[in-house]
């Protein structure tokens, strides 16, 4: 059975308001047209959770779907600071909940794998544990000694990205792959972008590649460019540019709206945002190809 | 004896860092500055360096200065791409990285690193900064730690407002007590020189860069900064080093100007 969607009818039908959503992708493949898509249609009081918030949650905060935000590291990759989640926690306007990488992975790999915690080893810095109390201490029953657990995370739904995937969501991606897999399986309801819809035997030629089958999988929706300004490898680049501008126009509230205004309410959907951004910016993200060597499966 | 060429402070630092790698080291990359170093000290005296990025790359051989952690320069042609949990956990907490490189807002007396925030109230923050991301682990699980940042008495207070990345903690014997399987922070290269933890864990001024002053090193810190009794002078940086610097890894001068 298909479990084709058009974007829209996808997020109308799998995010409601009050939601726990993870938008997985560590600066590649980040599902910023789903995030766009949150925003038109005016979700309110999620809870955001991403290692890194990165311009995509900036941007659903400061259209008003979010209550609170649960990160490891809130910056502008390579640029600087994530300036309205940082306004709004500075301000006490946003709640937050914080981990370090590895806590905030950890969390999602113990709900993937249906545990109910995960333990790490200790670091000897033992502020988050006192700033956030989630962060606890159990002694290792075997050597009596001290481990860190986090709880598991199993967010109401989880948003992916991927290269390619088939009608049924059975989806390969490579590349920096990040947390996509673990988002997946720790989810309650899934919902898939895609640059390419293939055929199953698409899928079926290359089995390994497969991180995300479509037994996981709620809505499967057809979005090339979904990732822009991150990127999808193979398919464009990172618009650093973007990712520069972005601090520029973050520093007001008012060009803030007006971006909104202009490349999120303005427009239908994520063609339509594409198409606005022109041929330079296309030509811009272009990528060289750079194929693997094939593998060979057998014929058995 | 001519003199040796002119540099920025960003120049001088990297340079430096990237002296401190060894050939094979198996190093946790950030972008940005220790990113040059790490790319230089490959270019030099370490062709067989590893670099280990964040987000899950390892051996990456970048084509292009990769302007994020993830920039996809760093995938194509890498040895191994690994899943964000797989890369703290295979490779950063089995004890497979030898060598990390980390910065902050605030570096104290006995190296440890606030990158969370500002202010005596972690509700309430005055400056809220990005956190942790893998630096608390980092500091914690690497072999060795290394610490590059601009010598400013704000950025080296007598103790950090949090703890994000543990350094000596109270002192050399708190840190051993915890049994962590890193040796801590072993050296911070800053734009005026070079500080070494003493055998209490207590970092104190062991270089100078040509033309620096002690006085220059501790009016910019926080604390009554020692100085170790055989001061080194850093080697001038070289016309080679800062050739690949400038023309070969940063031609935009994104991350050396400053």
């Amino acid at each position: 059975m298909s479990k084709l969607l058009s974007l829209a009818e996808a997020i109308a039908k799998y995010v409601h308001d009050g939601d726990l959503v993870y938008a997985a992708g560590f600066t590649h493949l980040i599902p910023f047209a789903a995030g766009h898509e949150i925003i038109r249609q005016r979700k309110r009081d999620l809870v955001l959770a991403r290692a890194t918030p990165d311009l995509i949650y900036d941007q659903m905060v400061a259209a008003g779907c979010a209550r609170k935000v649960i990160f490891s590291y809130m910056g502008n990759p390579g640029v600087g600071s994530l300036r309205i989640l940082r306004a709004a926690i500075e301000a006490g306007r946003l709640e937050w909940e914080e981990y370090s990488h590895f806590g905030m992975i950890s969390r999602l790999q113990a709900g993937a794998a249906g545990l109910p915690f995960m333990p790490m080893n200790p670091t000897g810095a033992a502020d988050l544990e006192r700033a956030n109390p989630l962060i606890r201490r159990v002694a290792d029953p075997y050597s009596g000694r001290e481990v860190i657990v986090v709880p598991a995370l199993q967010p109401d739904v989880a948003i992916v990205h991927v290269q390619r995937a088939d009608a049924q969501g059975n989806a390969h991606l490579w590349g920096i792959i990040g947390e996509q897999k673990e988002a997946a399986f720790a989810a309650r309801r899934v919902i898939l972008t895609a640059e390419e819809i293939v055929d199953e035997a698409v899928i079926r030629s290359d089995p390994n590649r497969t991180l995300i089958p479509g037994l996981r999988v709620d809505a499967v929706c057809h979005v090339p460019y979904a990732a822009h300004p991150s990127y999808a490898q193979g398919y464009y680049d990172r618009d650093n540019e973007f990712y520069l501008e972005w601090e520029r126009i973050s520093q007001s509230e008012q060009a803030v709206q007006a971006w909104l205004e202009e490349w999120v309410y303005g427009v239908e959907d994520r063609q339509e945002y594409w198409a606005r951004l022109g041929p330079q910016v296309h030509a811009r993200l272009q990528v060289t190809p750079r194929p693997s060597a094939p593998v060979n499966y057998g014929q058995y | 004896m001519t003199e040796p060429p002119a540099c920025s402070s960003s120049e001088l630092m990297i340079i430096n860092a990237a002296r401190l790698l060894r050939d094979g080291d198996i190093v946790f990359v950030g972008v940005g500055q220790p990113n040059l170093a790490c790319n230089l000290a490959k270019r030099t005296h370490a062709p067989h360096l590893v670099m280990i990025y964040e987000a899950g790359v390892i051996g990456a051989q970048p084509n292009r200065l990769p302007l994020s952690i993830g920039d996809p320069t760093l995938v194509s042609g890498a040895l191994s791409v690994v899943s964000m949990y797989d890369i703290f956990a295979l490779y950063l907490q089995r004890g497979n990285v030898d060598v990390g490189f980390l910065g902050g807002a605030q570096i104290d007396r006995y190296g440890n690193i606030n990158a969370t925030m500002i202010g005596d109230d972690y509700a309430h923050p005055k400056v809220r900064l990005p956190g942790s991301g893998g630096a608390q682990e980092i500091a914690a699980w690497a072999r060795r730690c290394y610490i590059m940042t601009p010598h400013q008495k704000r950025r080296f207070p007598e103790r950090v407002d949090f703890l994000t990345s543990a350094g000596f903690l109270g002192g050399r014997g708190e840190r051993q007590s915890l049994g962590l399987p890193g040796q801590g922070p072993v050296g911070v290269v800053t734009d005026i020189g070079y500080l070494e933890p003493d055998e209490t864990g207590e970092l104190v001024l062991t270089a100078l860069h040509p033309g620096k002053t002690v006085e220059m090193a501790r009016q910019n810190t926080g604390w009554d900064l020692k100085v170790a009794p055989a001061l080194r002078v850093t080697e001038p940086v070289t016309e080679t080093e800062l050739r690949i610097l400038r023309e070969e890894l940063d031609p935009s001068g994104i991350y050396l100007g400053g």
